[in-house]
C-alpha cells in the first residue's frame, strides 16, 4: 500500500492503490472501482450514510427478501421508515404514509422495525468510525459526520483511503453497505454522500462546489424544507444557481439572516464544525394513530403515555430539556407544532405532561388527528430535580416518579402505573 | 360637549389613565379614551376590558356631553402643548376639535355609548391604607412577578391578609418559581377580609404609577373577582387573576443554619461587576462563603473570568452556591438596611434573604446548579 509520495489523484476502492493521474481501472488489481479527484488527498470532512439501513439489515438477515421490495415501517397507519432500493423504483420514499407506499408498490414486504437490532448494528458501525477519528458526530442511528483532519500520519494514508477501508470493513464484517461523501465541510460532505448512493464514494472540493451545486434544487441545502422552498420559489429562486446569481446583500434584504446563510451555502461555505457529544438536540416520541382521533380525553391519555416514553428516553440519555414540544398531525396531514418553555429543565414525565397538556387543550377543538408526539429540546446534562418555589409539591411528585422508575426497572414496565392508564390520574391539575 | 381646560390639569389626568390603553387593538373603541364633561369636571376613562382607569380634572364645562377619542393621539398632542395653555375641547359632528390659540386639531371619535365600562358590583372588602406603605410593599415584590404564561396565576402580586410575626398584616407575595419576594404592612382596619387577591402585573404597574402622586391614604376595595384602588380622584378597577396562588409558606426555609451578613451596597456592587463576564443566558454567579468573606466568581469559557472578594460576617462551614446574578441584584436592591442577612442550608437548597430594617420582608432564592 503506497503511503506517501507525489500528490495522488486516483485511488482504487478495492485495493487502495494510488495513482498520480485519473484512472478508469486499477492496474494493480484490475478493479474498475477507481475514484479520481484532483484534491482527493486534501479533503478530510466526511459524511457517512448507511444505504437503506433498516431494509438492508432485514435483507441480510432473511435472504428470501433479497429480490423483493422491502418496506420497514409501522402498521397500516404508520409511515415508511426505510425502504430498499427495489421499493424505491416503485416510487416509495421514507416518511411516506404506509397506505401511499402500498398503493405505489402493492407487492412490497412490510416489516415492523426491529429497533434494537438496528441500534446494535449502528453502534458497531459507530465504533468502527471511532477507530478512524475521535471526532464523530452522529446525526442518527445510521448517519454521521467524521472529521479526519490530521489522521494521515496515524493511519499512514489519506482520509479518503481510511474511509474506503471503512466501507470495505462494514461490507465484510456486517454485510451492509455505506456511502461516503468527502469534502471540506459538513454541508458539502453530505451533498457528496448523496451523489453516488448506494455503496458510493464521492468527493467535492471547495473550488468545484459552486459549479456542482448550481443546477441543484435549493432543497439540497440542509435546512431548506418545503416551507422555505416555497418561499424561495415564490421569489423566483428554484436552484442553488439562482441564489449564486444574487448578491449577498440582496439575499439578506429579502430573507434576513436566513438569506446570508443560504448565500454562503450556495457557494459551499458552511461554518459548522463536526462536533462530538452534546449534539443531541431533542428527545421525543410520537405515534401515528390507528384511527384519527378528535376526543380530547383520549388524546390526553396518549399524551401521558408519550410523556412517559419521552421521559424514559431522557432519563436513559441522562439529559434534561428546557422546552417541551407538542406535535400533532391532522387527518389532512397538516403538522402542528407547539412549544412551551419550562420553569426549569426536566426529564420527568409529569413535568413534560403538565407543560404539554395546555398546549394540547388549545388544539383539541374538534379537529381529528392522525399523529401525536411530545418531545424535549434545549437539552442539558441531567442535573437533578429542582425545587420550584411556585410548586411546593413538585419535589414530592418527582420523588414518587423516581421511585416508580426504580420499581419499573426491577419488576417490568407494568409494575407501577400512575393511574392515568386506569384513567385520569396523570398528575392532576392544581 | 364643549369645555375649556387647563393643559396641565388635562395632562395630569390623561397620564393617569392612558397607559391602560393597549397599543395594538383589534377593536377600535379600545384605542379610545372616554371623555365625559359634567358640572365642573372632565372625567377620563380608559380600558383594556380587564383593567379600567379613570380620573377627573377641573374644567369649565360649556356644554355637558360624552365622546371617545384616540387615547394615544390625544395624549401626544396635549403633551406637546405648552404648559399653562387653556385648551378648548368641542365635539363637532363626528370629530373632537381641540384648539389652543393658533393650534387647531380635529380627532376622529366613536360614540360614548360604544365604550365598555366595567359593571359596578358589591365590594365586600374595603379598607384604607397609607399610600407610602402600599407603594413600599409593591416595590419590594413586583420584581419577582412571573411572566410565564402557562402559570398565569403567578403573573401578579398575591395581596392578602395574614398573621405576621408581630400581629396581623396586609401581605404582598410574588414568585416566578426561581425567587420569591414577600413584603407586608400592619393590617389596615377592614383588610382582614381580604382572603387573597392576585392582582395582575399591569394593574400593579398602573396602581404604582398612580401612587407616585397620591394623597396620604388611599382606599382599596375588593370582591372575589375585582379589586378597586381609589387614589385621590382617580379610580383603578382590575379583574383579579382567577387561580390559586401556591402555598408559599411551604417553600420559605425558616431553619437555614448558615448565616451570612454582608454590607448590602458592597455586595450589590460586586455582584454587578462580576456578572459582567457571565454568560448572557444563565448569568450564573458562584458565591463562596468562607471565614469572614464572600468570594463571588464567574468563570466562562468564552466570556472570561472574574473574582470579587467582599468582607462578610460568616463563621459557619464553608459553602459554595450558585445564583442568577440578576436575581441577586434584584434582591440586594430591595434591602433597605446597611446589612443584608443571607441564610443558607446547602448548595442545592433555597436561601432566604432578610432585611434588618424591614422585619416583614423576606426573599427566597433558588440556587443554580454550578
Amino acid at each position: 500500500m503506497a503511503v506517501t509520495g507525489p500528490r495522488q489523484t486516483s485511488v482504487c476502492r478495492d485495493c487502495y492503490a494510488e495513482f498520480s493521474d485519473a484512472r478508469q481501472s486499477c492496474t494493480q488489481c484490475r478493479s474498475i472501482r477507481t475514484y479520481s479527484h484532483p484534491q482527493l488527498s486534501e479533503l478530510a470532512v466526511a459524511h457517512v450514510d448507511c444505504d437503506a439501513f433498516y431494509a438492508s439489515i432485514e435483507k441480510r438477515d432473511n435472504p428470501e427478501l433479497v429480490a423483493k421490495p422491502v418496506i420497514v415501517g409501522g402498521g397500516k397507519r404508520g409511515v415508511v421508515s426505510t425502504c430498499c432500493y427495489i421499493a424505491r423504483t416503485y416510487g416509495v420514499r421514507s416518511a411516506m404514509p404506509m397506505f401511499k407506499a402500498l398503493k405505489a408498490c402493492p407487492n412490497a414486504v412490510v416489516i415492523r422495525p426491529r429497533m434494537s437490532v438496528y441500534a446494535e448494528e449502528g453502534r458497531k458501525i459507530r465504533e468502527m468510525m471511532l477507530e478512524l477519528t475521535p471526532i464523530v458526530e452522529p446525526v442518527s442511528i445510521d448517519e454521521a459526520y467524521l472529521d479526519l483532519t490530521g489522521t494521515e500520519k496515524l493511519h499512514g494514508h489519506s482520509p479518503a483511503i481510511s474511509l474506503m477501508a471503512l466501507q470495505r470493513r462494514v461490507e465484510r464484517e456486517l454485510r451492509l453497505t455505506i456511502s461516503v461523501g468527502l469534502s471540506v465541510n459538513k454541508f458539502l460532505a453530505k451533498t457528496a454522500s448523496e451523489m453516488d448512493k448506494p455503496r458510493g464514494f464521492c468527493a467535492i472540493s471547495a473550488e468545484e462546489a459552486p459549479g456542482l451545486l448550481a443546477p441543484m434544487s435549493v432543497r439540497v441545502i440542509g435546512g431548506v424544507g418545503p416551507a422555505l422552498e416555497k418561499k424561495l420559489n415564490a421569489a423566483g429562486i428554484a436552484t442553488v444557481g439562482d441564489i449564486q446569481r444574487l448578491d449577498a446583500r440582496e439575499m439578506v434584504k429579502r430573507f434576513g439572516e436566513t438569506g446570508l446563510w443560504l448565500h454562503n451555502c450556495a457557494f459551499g461555505r458552511h461554518a459548522r464544525k463536526v462536533t462530538t457529544g452534546g449534539e443531541r438536540k431533542t428527545v421525543s416520541t410520537e405515534t401515528t394513530l390507528f384511527e384519527d382521533v378528535s376526543d380530547a380525553a383520549a388524546l390526553e391519555d396518549l399524551l401521558w403515555k408519550l410523556s412517559q416514553r419521552t421521559a424514559d428516553r431522557a432519563k436513559a440519555a441522562g439529559v434534561d430539556g428546557r422546552v417541551v414540544n407538542l406535535k400533532l398531525k391532522t387527518a389532512s396531514f397538516k403538522t402542528i407544532s407547539r412549544q412551551t418553555q419550562l420553569h426549569a429543565p426536566t426529564q420527568l414525565a409529569q413535568s413534560i405532561f403538565r407543560a404539554a397538556r395546555p398546549l394540547l387543550a388549545k388544539e383539541t377543538t374538534g379537529a381529528k388527528y392522525r399523529l401525536i408526539g411530545v418531545g424535549l429540546s434545549e437539552l442539558s446534562p441531567a442535573g437533578g430535580d429542582a425545587l420550584d418555589l411556585a410548586d411546593p409539591k413538585a419535589l414530592k411528585r418527582a420523588g414518587a416518579e423516581r421511585a416508580a422508575d426504580v420499581a419499573r426497572s426491577k419488576f417490568g414496565e407494568d409494575a407501577v402505573r400512575t393511574g392515568r392508564a386506569v384513567r385520569s390520574q396523570g398528575p392532576k391539575a392544581d | 360637549m364643549k369645555l375649556q381646560i387647563d393643559r396641565n390639569h388635562l395632562m395630569r389626568a390623561l397620564s393617569h389613565v392612558q397607559a391602560v390603553v393597549e397599543r395594538r387593538n383589534t377593536i377600535p373603541i379600545l384605542s379610545n379614551i372616554l371623555l365625559q364633561a359634567e358640572g365642573d369636571r372632565l372625567q377620563l376613562t380608559a380600558t383594556d376590558l380587564d383593567l379600567e382607569a379613570s380620573d377627573a380634572a377641573e374644567a369649565k364645562v360649556g356644554k355637558a356631553g360624552a365622546i371617545t377619542a384616540p387615547a394615544q393621539t390625544l395624549f401626544d398632542v396635549v403633551r406637546k402643548l405648552p404648559e399653562g395653555a387653556e385648551i378648548l375641547l368641542e365635539q363637532k359632528e363626528n370629530q373632537l376639535a381641540l384648539s389652543v390659540g393658533r393650534s387647531n386639531y380635529a380627532l376622529p371619535t366613536l360614540p360614548a355609548g360604544d365604550f365598555q365600562t366595567m359593571a359596578e358590583e358589591a365590594m365586600p372588602v374595603s379598607f384604607e391604607v397609607e399610600s407610602a406603605e402600599l407603594r413600599r410593599i409593591i416595590d419590594k415584590t413586583r420584581f419577582a412577578i412571573s411572566t410565564e404564561e402557562t402559570r398565569y396565576y403567578l403573573n401578579g402580586i398575591y395581596l392578602h391578609h395574614a398573621k405576621g410575626a408581630n400581629g396581623n398584616v396586609l401581605r404582598a407575595v410574588a414568585t416566578d418559581g426561581h425567587r420569591l419576594a414577600l413584603a407586608e404592612t400592619k393590617a389596615p382596619k377592614g383588610s382582614n377580609d381580604l382572603k387573597g387577591a392576585i392582582v395582575p402585573r399591569k394593574a400593579v404597574a398602573e396602581a404604582r404609577r398612580l401612587l407616585e402622586d397620591a394623597p396620604e391614604t388611599i382606599s382599596v376595595s375588593a370582591s372575589d373577582s375585582k379589586i378597586v384602588f381609589r387614589i385621590g380622584e382617580a379610580t383603578l378597577t382590575s379583574k383579579l387573576i382567577d387561580g390559586s396562588f401556591p402555598d408559599y409558606q411551604r417553600v420559605i426555609p425558616k431553619e437555614n443554619g448558615r448565616i451570612l451578613t454582608i454590607d448590602t451596597k458592597a455586595f450589590a456592587d460586586a455582584v454587578d461587576r462580576v456578572a459582567t463576564v457571565s454568560a448572557e443566558r444563565s448569568r450564573s454567579v458562584k458565591m463562596g462563603a468562607g471565614d469572614g468573606k464572600v468570594v463571588l466568581s464567574v468563570s466562562h469559557a468564552e466570556t472570561g473570568q472574574g473574582v470579587e472578594e467582599v468582607e462578610a460576617d460568616y463563621s459557619a462551614e464553608a459553602l459554595e452556591i450558585g445564583f442568577n446574578a440578576k436575581y441577586l441584584l434584584d434582591v440586594a436592591q430591595q434591602i433597605e438596611s446597611k446589612e443584608a442577612r443571607f441564610e443558607f442550608n446547602d448548595s442545592a437548597s433555597p436561601a432566604r434573604v432578610l432585611d434588618a430594617e424591614d422585619a416583614g420582608a423576606q426573599y427566597v432564592l433558588m440556587p443554580l446548579r454550578v
